[in-house]
């Protein structure tokens, strides 16, 4: 279990250097759905399935669309 | 892109600005970990009251998803606050996103209905998810007392499944199916019953949020007395939030246009 | 081992706020700023994680059963749907603060202009 967990944080931190590094929103949009859902792992891992539930709906799928949405309107 | 803009009077550099941060970036993570290191493995101890709850909820309250006890009754309070945070952001966005004075609603016939940018497979696949996505929220909801889940994510999923039918179809069958005036009553009563749930058990019970009616038997889908009610209220509130949320963007983005000749 | 969790909590808050820091677009901003917020995900779920305990969900085990901190988990659910919300209303601002001022670079916003 502890090597699941260490190497969901190692995952999680990877994917929060890659978000803050991916400068061009678009593509910033497809990472953070991505660290969304590593960060979903993690909390499996921690036995949290609530928190990994409503983590993946709204990090990895609300909060991207919105993103997307807001840079396509902010671009026509 | 990169060119700099003009700087004014004593203002950083951008470079300078960067260097300045990361001086005190290091002395953030000093202050940090050095606070953090004072605390045992992460592995061996958890909070005493956690463990208090985890031993009584089952018995007192017949709840087996014991999250969703801590939400809805526990602490039923602080999720009474925070589901007005939610629908306070909800109803700010509609202000800031409203349509403004050089601003005019586009046609809605003039959208490309029939021009679609995506395979019939991807338009397919959405239009056959979203019954099945709809089943799950109202799965994830109603269980909240039994299993993980509960009404926020089943609020969430329920909203995303409005957002498969704009991808599998197009704009203007997603404006049929979500009746505007229908989605914000929906919030507001959603938000209103948690309030008045919270007044009955007042009322009954002698305080606000106590529950007051039958707990049944733990692991039986009608059991936890009041906490089903409040997580389908809450589910139903955070829904009709994150439809109003995507529709306020679809709208600003397929809907709204700029006056022609208008000036910016 | 028994202090990554903490440790990559501080990581995570210190990355996004570098990203704020640097950001030369508003949409950016606000996406760094949504991962500072995760951090406190890390860290609360950290504290209440306990070694061979299951999940705080008694449907098919016995009562007592170890079981991780179900308090911090309520929190961190509250905390996640709200980050949502506020995530959306600031995206919001950028789009009016695009329409008006026509550019979504921080550096380029002088408070001073009408």
């Amino acid at each position: 279990m502890s090597a699941v967990q260490a190497a969901a944080l190692l995952l999680v931190a990877l994917g929060a250097w890659a978000t803050v590094m991916a400068r061009e929103p678009v593509r910033q949009a497809v990472v953070v759905s991505l660290y969304g859902l590593a960060l979903g792992i993690l909390f499996f891992a921690f036995q949290a399935p609530d928190v990994a539930l409503s983590n993946i709906v709204i990090g990895a799928v609300a909060m991207p669309t919105m993103i997307l949405l807001a840079i396509a309107k902010t671009r026509d | 892109m990169e060119t700099a803009p003009a700087r004014r009077p004593g203002e950083l550099s951008f470079e300078a600005r960067r260097r300045l941060f990361l001086v005190g970036a290091v002395g953030l993570a000093a202050l940090l970990l050095s606070g953090l290191s004072g605390l045992p493995d992460y592995r061996d101890v958890t909070p005493l009251y956690g463990q208090v709850i985890n031993g009584v909820a089952v018995e007192e309250r017949s709840t087996t998803a014991v999250v969703t006890a801590v939400n809805f009754d526990y602490r039923g309070f602080d999720t009474l606050g925070e589901e007005f945070i939610l629908f306070a952001a909800a109803l700010v966005l509609v202000l800031l996103l409203r349509r403004l004075g050089e601003e005019r609603r586009g046609r809605l016939d003039r959208l490309p209905r029939h021009r679609h940018t995506t395979s019939a497979a991807v338009r397919l696949t959405c239009v056959a998810l979203v019954g099945p996505t709809v089943l799950l929220a109202i799965y994830i909801t109603m269980h909240g007392h039994l299993t993980p889940g509960g009404g926020f994510q089943g609020g969430v999923i329920a909203a995303t499944a409005l957002l498969l039918v704009y991808l599998g179809s197009d704009y203007a069958t997603m404006r049929r199916l979500r009746p505007m005036a229908l989605v914000e009553t929906a919030k507001a009563a959603g938000a209103g019953s948690f309030v008045l749930i919270g007044v009955a058990g007042l009322i009954v019970a002698g305080s606000f949020l106590e529950n007051f009616l039958p707990l049944g038997t733990p692991g039986e889908l009608v059991s936890a007395g009041t906490i089903p009610l409040l997580s389908l209220a809450v589910g139903i509130e955070v829904a009709g939030a994150f439809v109003l949320l995507l529709s306020e963007f679809l709208d600003q983005l397929l809907v709204i246009r700029r006056k022609r000749g208008g000036g910016a | 081992m028994s202090f990554l969790p903490y440790a990559v909590a501080v990581w995570i808050c210190l990355v996004g706020l570098y990203g704020v820091v640097t950001s030369r677009h508003l949409v950016h901003t606000i996406i760094c700023l949504s991962v500072v917020q995760s951090s406190t995900y890390v860290l609360l779920l950290a504290v209440g994680y306990r070694k061979d305990s299951v999940a705080p969900v008694f449907i098919d085990i016995p009562r007592d059963t170890p079981a991780v901190d179900p308090v911090v988990q309520a929190l961190t659910l509250t905390d996640v749907v709200v980050g949502g919300a506020v995530t959306a209303l600031l995206l919001a601002i950028a789009v009016q603060i695009e329409k008006h001022l026509d550019t979504l670079d921080p550096d380029e916003l002088d408070p001073l202009r009408d």
